[in-house]
C-alpha cells in the first residue's frame, strides 16, 4: 500500500508539475519596462500549423514583426508592449484552451486571433464571458453575426459577402449568367458557398450546377466533367491552395474554354508558380496589395500598403499576402485604441467600435455598433493573372 | 462533352488515382506481411520523397537526378526508421507496433513541417507539351508517367517475388519465420529491406503525382488512409489484391464523384469498403489463397 | 477500510482542486481532461477487458455532441433532455453497426470502425440541414438543470468530475462483477470463453455499446462547455488521438484512463510552454514532432502503459495478502 501511494503521488506530481508549468509559464516572463511602468500585453491564437497553417504563418510573422517595432520605437505611450503568440494548431479545442491561457494566466488585454473560421468562432463565447476584446482575422460573417451576441468580437478580413459582391458585378458586366460553382468542402468553402448562392439569386445569376472536393483531393477532373457538360457560361471556384492550384492545372487540361474566376483565397504569387502557366486568365477578387504598384496614387490605401510591403519583404525576403494584411489591420486598430484609452478592456472595445476612416492593408475601416467588420465592397479589386504576374482589371 | 467522352476522362482520371492508391496499399500489405507491422506512416513517405524532391530539383539538379537521390535517402530513411523504432519493439503486440507507427507519422509529418513550411511545392511535369487527346478525353501526359511508373513498380515486385533468389525468401519468410531461419534468412534483414522498400516506393509515387497535384508537408496522412482502405478492400494478405484494391477506389471515386455527387465520393468508397469487409472480410482475392 | 481511504482521498482532492488553483485556463485543461477520461474509461474496456480496438470513437463523440446540439438550438429541448439524449443516440448507432462489425476479428475491425468514423464525418459535413455543414451551429446555450446553469468554468468542472467519478466507480464495480470476469476471459481466448458459456458475441456488443454511451456523454458536455459545434474536431486524428490516450494510459487498469488523457492533455500544453524556452522562436512544429517521439518511446520502453505499472503494485500487494 506504502508503495503504491508513493507511487500515486510521484505520476500526481508529474501530471500537476505539467499543469503548473504550463500554467505559471507566463507570469514569470518578466519584459522589462520602459520608463512607463507596466508592460501592455496582448495576445495572438493563431493557426500556425495544421490545416491552416497557410494563413497562419504569414499573419505570425507580421504580428512580431510589428510588436518589435513598436517597442523599438519606445513602445505605446511608455509602455513596452508584450505580444504572447500561441498556436492553436488549427483545431477548436486547442484554440479554446489557448484563449482561455491567454485571459487568465496573461491577463492580456485583447486577443487577436483566430486565423481560420472555426477556431474564431470556438473562442468567442469565451471572449464574450470574460469581457475581453477580440479580433479575428477569419473570413466567416457569422463570426461578428448577431452584433448584439458577438459585443466583443471584431474581424479584419472582408466578409465573404463583400468579396462576393464584387465579383457579383464583374460577372453581371461581362453578361455571365450562368455559372458553375466548385467550392472546397470546408468552413472557407462552404462561407464561398452560402453567400454566392444567395447573392445570386438577387443578382438573377443562375448557378447551374455546384460541386464540391475535398481539401486533401488530388484531381478534380470529375468535378469538372460536369461543369463542361452543364454549358456554364464562367466557373467560380472557391477554395485555397493546393487544391485550387490542382482545379486550375485540371481546368487548363480539361480545356474547358470558359473564363475561371477564383476567390481572393488564391491571392499570392506562390498560387502563379505552383499553377506552372495554368493560372494565366484567372480572374478573382482580393484585396489591392498584390496590385499595389497598379493602384492609382489617390487611392487612400496606397501608403500603407508600399509601408507594409517594403517592412514585410525587408524582414522576411518575400513578399506579403493578404492574410498577414489581416493581422497588420488587427494589430493596428488594437494598438490605436490602446494608444487612445490605455489599459481598459471595455474602453478598448468601445473605441474599436467607433473606429472610422482608419485605411488599413484589406481596406478602408468603418466600424460601428451594427458592422463589427467595417469593410466594404471598394476595399476589393478585380486581378486576372497575365503572364504569371498579377494584373489590376480596368 | 457526350457522355462516352465524359466516362472516358473520368476513366482515365480514375486509373491515375488508382494507381496512387495502389502503390500505397502495396507498400503496406509487403510491409505488414513481411514484418507483422500495420505502418501508418507509410503516407509520409510519399511526402518526404516528393518534398525532397522538390529542393534538390530547384537547388540545380536535372529531374532524373532529384528523383534517385531522393528516392535513396527515403529508403534509407525508411531502413533507419526500422532499426531504430521498428526493431527494439518487435515482440509487441501488432496493436503496439501500430501505435508506434502513428507516433511516427506525427513526428515525421513534424519534421516535414518544420523543413518546408506550409506552402505547397511542386516539380516540373516530365515531358512538356499539352495534354493529349485520346477517344474524345483529354489526358495530361504526366497520367500516362504515374501509370506507366505504377506498371513498372507492381511487374518488377512481381518478378522480384517470383523468380529471385531473395524474392523467395522474403516469401518464405512470410509464411513461416522460423523454417527461414532454419535454412539460413535472417528475418531482421528482410524486415530491413520491406522498410527500406517501401519508402521507396512511396518516395517514387510521391514524386510522380508532384507535377499534377503539387506536395504539401500534410498530403501524406489521407493518401496513407485511402491506401489504408484500398488495401482492406484488395484484403491485407495479398499484394495482387492490394493494387486491385488501389484501382477499384480510385476509379469508384472518380465515378462516384463525376457521375453521382462530390460530397459524396468518399463515403461511396467507405461504404463499400465496409460492405467488402462484411461480406468477405479476407478481401476480393482470398480465394487464390497465397500471401504475398 | 484502507480501500476506502483511498478513493475518499481523491474525490476530496478533485472538489479542493478548484480551491487552490483559481485559473480558468487551468480548469478548462482539467475539462478537457475529464471529457477525455470518460471517452477512454469506455474505449479501455472495449479494447482492455473486450480485446476490440476502435479507430472511430470520435464519431461516437461527435455525434454525442451534434445530438445536443441540434436538440438545444433547433428543437429548443431542455439540456437535460438533450444530454440523455446524447447517450441514447450513439448507444443506439453503435448497436446497429456493433453487430456485423464485431463479428470482425483484430485488423478488420479496426478497418471498419476507422471507415465508420470517417464516414461518420463525413456525413456530419454534408447533412447541411441539420448540422450546418462545415460551418458548424453556433448558439448552444449553456447546461442548466434546476436553475442551476453551468456557465462557469468552475461549475462546469464539477460537472465533468462528477460524470468522471460516477464512471469510474461504476466500471470498477463492473470489471469486479461476473460480466469483468467474462470480459477479461473473452480476451484471453474466444474458445475458450465459449467453450464454458460465455456469449461473447453478445458481451463484445455491449462492451461497444457502453463505450459509444460514454463517449456521446462526453460529447454532449463537450457541446455544452464550448457553445459550437463544427465537424472538424471529430475526424480520424481525435479517433486516432483517443486511442493513444488508452494505450499511453495502459489497457485493462483502472488508472490508465486518467493517466492517458491527463498525460496527452497536460503534455500538449506544457508543450506549447516549454519548447519556445528550449528553441526561440519554435512554432506547433516541435510541439509535434516532440509528441510523436515521446509516443514511440512510451511504446517501446513501456508498452503496457503507465496504468501497467500501478496495477504491478496491486498485484504484488495482492500477493503479500495471500
Amino acid at each position: 500500500m506504502k508503495k503504491k501511494r508513493v507511487l500515486t503521488g510521484i505520476i500526481a506530481a508529474i501530471i500537476s508539475a505539467g499543469l503548473l508549468l504550463s500554467g505559471c509559464a507566463g507570469s514569470k516572463e518578466t519584459l522589462k519596462t520602459g520608463d512607463g511602468g507596466e508592460p501592455y500585453k496582448i495576445g495572438a491564437v493563431i493557426d500556425v500549423s495544421g490545416s491552416s497553417s497557410s494563413l497562419g504563418v504569414p499573419e505570425k510573422n507580421t504580428l512580431q514583426m510589428l510588436a518589435d517595432k513598436v517597442n523599438a520605437a519606445g513602445g505605446i505611450n511608455g509602455h513596452l508592449l508584450e505580444l504572447i503568440i500561441l498556436d492553436n494548431k488549427s483545431d477548436e479545442t486547442e484554440a479554446v484552451l489557448a484563449v482561455k491561457k491567454l485571459i487568465n494566466q496573461e491577463k492580456v488585454l485583447a486577443v487577436l486571433g483566430c486565423s481560420s473560421s472555426g477556431p474564431s468562432m470556438s473562442m468567442i463565447d469565451t471572449v464574450q464571458k470574460e469581457k475581453v476584446p477580440m479580433i479575428s482575422l477569419a473570413a466567416s460573417s457569422t463570426i461578428v453575426e448577431p452584433v448584439q451576441e458577438r459585443q466583443w468580437v471584431f474581424k479584419t478580413a472582408q466578409s465573404d459577402i463583400v468579396t462576393i459582391n464584387k465579383l457579383m458585378s464583374y460577372l453581371k458586366e461581362k453578361g455571365l449568367t450562368s455559372v458553375a460553382l466548385l467550392y472546397m468542402n470546408n468552413a472557407y468553402g462552404d462561407g464561398g458557398r452560402a453567400a454566392f448562392t444567395a447573392a445570386a439569386q438577387a443578382n438573377g445569376v443562375k448557378i447551374v450546377v455546384e460541386e464540391k472536393f475535398e481539401a486533401t483531393d488530388k484531381d478534380m477532373t470529375p468535378q469538372l466533367t460536369r461543369v463542361k457538360t452543364s454549358g456554364a457560361q464562367a466557373a467560380v471556384v472557391w477554395a485555397i491552395p493546393p487544391s485550387a492550384s490542382i482545379i486550375t492545372k485540371n481546368f487548363k487540361d480539361l480545356n474547358m474554354g470558359i473564363p475561371l474566376l477564383h476567390s481572393h483565397g488564391v491571392g499570392n504569387q506562390n498560387f502563379i508558380d505552383l499553377a506552372q502557366g495554368a493560372a494565366d486568365g484567372v480572374i478573382l477578387p482580393i484585396g489591392k496589395l498584390i496590385v499595389a504598384d497598379q493602384i492609382p496614387d489617390s487611392d487612400p490605401q496606397q501608403e500603407v500598403l508600399n509601408r507594409y510591403i517594403e517592412e514585410y519583404s525587408q524582414k522576411y525576403n518575400s513578399p506579403p499576402n493578404s492574410f498577414g494584411g489581416y493581422a497588420w489591420d488587427g494589430f493596428y486598430l488594437l494598438v490605436n485604441a490602446i494608444e487612445k484609452v490605455g489599459a481598459d478592456r471595455a474602453a478598448i472595445r468601445d473605441t474599436l467600435e467607433n473606429t472610422r476612416g482608419y485605411s488599413g492593408v484589406s481596406g478602408m475601416f468603418n466600424l460601428s455598433a451594427s458592422d463589427h467588420n467595417g469593410l466594404h465592397e471598394d476595399s476589393m479589386v478585380m486581378v486576372q493573372v497575365e503572364n504569371g504576374k498579377w494584373k489590376l482589371l480596368k | 462533352m457526350d457522355l462516352s467522352s465524359q466516362l472516358l476522362q473520368l476513366l482515365f482520371s480514375g486509373l491515375t488515382l488508382g494507381s496512387i492508391y495502389s502503390l500505397i496499399a502495396l507498400a503496406l500489405v509487403a510491409t505488414y506481411n513481411i514484418t507483422g507491422v500495420l505502418n501508418l506512416a507509410q503516407g509520409e513517405f510519399v511526402a518526404l520523397g516528393a518534398l525532397l524532391a522538390a529542393s534538390i530539383y530547384a537547388a540545380g539538379l536535372p529531374l532524373a537526378a532529384a528523383f534517385l537521390v531522393s528516392v535513396a535517402l527515403i529508403a534509407a530513411l525508411g531502413a533507419l526508421i526500422e532499426r531504430s523504432v521498428i526493431y527494439p519493439a518487435r515482440e509487441s503486440s501488432a496493436l503496439t507496433l501500430i501505435i508506434i507507427t502513428v507516433g511516427l507519422s506525427i513526428s515525421l509529418r513534424g519534421l516535414a513541417l518544420l523543413v518546408w513550411g506550409t506552402e505547397p511545392v511542386s516539380l516540373p511535369a516530365f515531358s512538356s507539351g499539352g495534354p493529349l487527346l485520346l477517344g474524345g478525353a483529354f489526358v495530361n501526359p504526366q497520367t500516362l508517367w504515374i501509370l506507366g511508373m505504377a506498371a513498372a513498380t507492381t511487374s518488377g515486385l512481381y518478378i522480384f517475388f517470383e523468380l529471385t533468389y531473395t524474392g523467395k525468401a522474403v516469401r518464405a519468410c512470410v509464411i513461416n519465420r522460423t523454417a527461414a531461419l532454419l535454412i539460413g534468412i535472417n528475418p531482421g534483414t528482410i524486415s530491413l529491406l520491406a522498410f527500406a522498400g517501401s519508402g521507396a516506393i512511396g518516395a517514387a509515387a510521391g514524386i510522380f503525382i508532384t507535377p499534377v497535384t503539387l506536395a504539401t508537408y500534410d498530403m501524406g496522412f489521407m493518401l496513407g488512409v485511402k491506401g489504408f482502405v484500398a488495401a482492406a478492400i484488395g484484403g491485407m494478405h495479398n499484394i495482387r489484391g492490394a493494387v486491385l484494391g488501389g484501382f477499384i477506389l480510385g476509379i469508384l471515386e472518380v465515378y462516384s464523384a463525376g457521375l453521382i455527387s462530390s460530397g459524396l465520393k468518399d463515403a461511396v468508397a467507405l461504404i463499400v469498403l465496409l460492405a467488402a469487409l462484411m461480406l468477405r472480410p479476407e478481401g476480393l482475392l482470398a480465394i487464390s489463397g497465397r500471401k504475398v | 477500510m484502507k480501500k476506502i481511504a483511498f478513493p475518499v482521498a481523491l474525490i476530496l482532492a478533485f472538489a479542493g482542486l478548484p480551491l487552490l488553483i483559481k485559473s480558468n485556463y487551468l480548469l478548462g485543461i482539467l475539462i478537457i481532461i475529464g471529457l477525455y477520461a470518460i471517452i477512454v474509461i469506455g474505449l479501455g474496456i472495449l479494447m482492455g477487458y473486450a480485446g476490440q480496438v476502435s479507430f472511430g470513437h470520435a464519431a461516437f463523440f461527435g455525434i454525442g455532441g451534434y445530438t445536443v446540439a441540434v436538440l438545444t438550438t433547433a428543437c429548443h429541448w431542455p439540456s437535460i433532455a438533450a444530454l440523455i439524449a446524447a447517450l441514447i443516440l450513439p448507444g443506439l448507432v453503435a448497436a446497429i453497426i456493433g453487430g456485423p462489425t464485431l463479428k470482425l476479428k483484430e485488423l478488420y475491425l479496426a478497418l471498419a470502425t476507422l471507415a465508420f468514423g470517417i464516414l461518420v464525418h463525413i456525413l456530419f459535413n454534408e447533412l447541411k440541414g441539420i448540422t450546418g455543414g462545415p460551418s458548424g451551429l453556433t448558439g448552444i446555450p449553456y447546461f442548466t438543470v434546476g436553475g442551476l446553469v453551468f456557465d462557469r468554468d468552475i461549475r462546469f468542472y464539477y460537472l465533468v468530475w462528477s460524470a468522471v467519478l460516477l464512471v469510474s466507480l461504476g466500471v470498477n464495480n463492473l470489471i469486479h462483477s461476473r460480466v469483468g470476469r467474462a470480459m477479461r476471459a473473452v480476451r484471453e481466448s474466444e474458445h475458450a470463453s465459449e467453450s464454458v458459456g460465455i456469449d461473447t458475441a453478445a458481451l463484445k456488443l455491449q462492451a461497444f455499446v457502453f463505450s459509444a454511451v460514454l463517449a456521446g456523454l462526453a460529447g454532449g458536455l463537450y457541446a455544452f462547455y464550448v457553445t459550437f459545434i463544427s465537424p472538424s474536431p471529430f475526424g480520424f486524428h481525435t479517433s486516432v488521438q483517443f486511442v493513444l490516450m488508452a494505450v499511453v494510459g495502459g489497457l485493462g487498469t483502472f488508472w490508465g484512463p486518467l493517466l492517458g488523457a491527463g498525460l496527452v492533455v497536460a503534455l500538449g500544453e506544457a508543450l506549447r510552454w516549454a519548447t519556445p524556452l528550449v528553441i526561440p522562436g519554435a512554432g506547433g512544429e516541435y510541439q509535434i514532432i516532440f509528441f510523436g517521439a515521446i509516443l514511440m518511446l512510451v511504446m517501446i520502453v513501456k508498452p503496457g502503459g503507465l496504468g501497467a505499472v500501478m496495477d504491478l503494485f496491486k498485484k504484488s500487494e495482492e500477493g503479500e495478502a495471500h
